[in-house]
């Protein structure tokens, strides 16, 4: 039964002997988990500097500048001081997706038409009425289309995330491959990781367009 | 009292970069606005009319002179002074209903009158049959009628108008004076109506205040005193041509000056 090894075959042996499914799950966690982790933070902070100008001068040069570290050469840092468990992986995700995430966020709400905004303060809107009815619903499409492509990054950074320090995940997988010279579990490991990403995508696009459907009017 | 009262109001604006020379966009003018008042102001392109009504609205600060609104100084923008821009300013997430209600949600009105009112202001500008429309779905002259509901719901004070109809075609914009008239006819309003174009100038006022070229001042002020309710027929009679041969004159001086 040798040739039942071939490669066209590993992707099922892979799910059924190895617990494939468990490291999938794993890493599905770690990305949405660090991804809202990032958003529950970005999302306000990010209509805060694009509403308010002191705001954004105030934290855009410290954000700008993070946004460019890479969160990859965080790990060995952050692995000494959270160690190697759930925390370091959620961690590098939340810097790879925050940064990126809030800057998005920031120009998108400033750029709000300011014609709109005249618009709603003559009909006796307030500052917080302006930022609620007018910067909040005007700005959720785009910004509903910024966590989903801050997503689809939380996705690159999760796999350099496993590949030192894990003990599950895909690609603590594929490492675990690597060693064993299983370039057909690698490359399932790999096309796994594109379903994924396309899948969650897909949804995410769904989502958008169910919900911001004026949007989309021409 | 007259209703609206610009005092002196001038306009400064800071030059954009530093060390830059300041534009003077709007002399020091005055203006008395009466109760019911249909006033037109009339100027070239970039004469600082739009200036004035932004100030009036609370949307720009004057760098000198005093605007009182029924004896009170203004102070920002506010739902007193209802204003309809010469862009599209609809709000595109929301259906022209939603949009009509904008100012009365804001103002806590319960639903059930926000609907009401909605229902009137809608039948008014000729919209029934578009209530869950957006934006988007309609042409420019409905967007208008809608940002006009809008501003009336809200029953402003004085309703100003920033050449609202100035990117409409002829037709369009023909029938929109007629409609916003015959609105002014029944309901009374204190207007404020900045245009650039001769006849809707004539046709909408009481009162047409015409501006010279930048720096922005007030040229001459003629009445229009054709008795209401006007027809759109009345833009061929012998009075009407006088009347706008006479404004051509004073623009056209304005114009060539400001192209100079």
């Amino acid at each position: 039964m040798a040739w039942r090894s071939s490669s066209d075959l590993s992707g099922w042996d892979l799910f059924a002997a190895q617990k494939f499914g468990i490291d999938v799950g794993m890493t599905v966690w770690r990305v949405v988990g660090g991804f809202l982790f990032a958003a529950v933070i970005a999302v306000p902070l990010g209509i805060a500097m694009g509403a308010y100008k002191p705001i954004e001068a105030f934290f855009e040069p410290f954000v700008s500048f993070a946004r460019y570290l890479p969160a990859s050469a965080f790990i060995p840092l952050l692995i000494l001081w959270v160690g190697i468990g759930e925390a370091q992986k959620l961690t590098v995700i939340f810097l790879g997706c925050f940064f990126q995430l809030t800057l998005m966020i920031t120009m998108i709400v400033s750029d709000t038409r300011r014609d709109l905004v005249e618009a709603a303060y003559t009909l006796g809107c307030k500052d917080t009425g302006v930022i609620r009815r007018v910067l909040l619903p005007g700005a959720a499409p785009e910004i509903a289309e910024a966590l989903r492509q801050v997503l689809g990054l939380g996705w690159t950074y999760i796999i350099v995330a496993e590949l030192i320090g894990a003990s599950s995940g895909i690609g603590h997988m594929i490492t675990d491959s690597q060693a064993l010279m299983a370039t057909d579990h690698i490359i399932a490991g790999i096309v796994v990781i594109g379903l994924v990403g396309l899948i969650t995508d897909l949804l995410f696009k769904k989502v958008n367009q169910r919900l911001f459907s004026w949007s989309l009017l021409r | 009292m007259s209703r609206l009262s610009i005092r002196n109001v001038g306009k400064t604006f800071p030059g954009v970069r530093r060390g830059a020379a300041p534009t003077q966009a709007l002399l020091p003018v005055g203006l008395e606005v009466a109760d019911n008042d249909f006033i037109t102001v009339l100027g070239p392109s970039g004469c600082g009319k739009s200036t004035l009504l932004r100030l009036v609205a609370g949307l720009e600060v004057p760098s000198t002179g005093d605007i009182l609104l029924d004896g009170a100084p203004i102070d920002g923008p506010g739902a007193d002074r209802g204003v309809v821009f010469q862009s599209y300013t609809l709000f595109p997430w929301l259906t022209v209903r939603q949009n009509i209600c904008f100012g009365l949600r804001e103002k806590g009105l319960p639903q059930a009158q926000q609907r009401d009112i909605s229902e009137r202001f809608i039948a008014q500008v000729g919209l029934q049959g578009f209530e869950d429309h957006y934006p988007k779905q309609l042409s420019g002259g409905m967007q208008q009628r809608v940002a006009i509901a809008r501003a009336l719901a809200n029953d402003p004070k004085i309703l100003l108008l920033d050449e609202p109809f100035g990117a409409l075609d002829n037709q369009t914009r023909v029938l929109m004076q007629e409609l916003l008239l015959g609105i002014w006819e029944r309901a009374r309003k204190t207007v404020l109506f900045v245009t650039h174009d001769i006849d809707e100038a004539i046709f909408m006022a009481n009162r047409v205040v015409v501006f010279s070229a930048r720096p922005g001042r007030i040229k001459a002020e003629v009445a229009s005193d054709f008795p209401h309710p006007r027809h759109y027929t009345i833009k061929t009679s012998p009075e009407f041509m006088a009347l706008k041969a006479r404004l051509t004159e004073e623009i056209r001086v304005e114009a060539l000056a400001a192209a100079h």
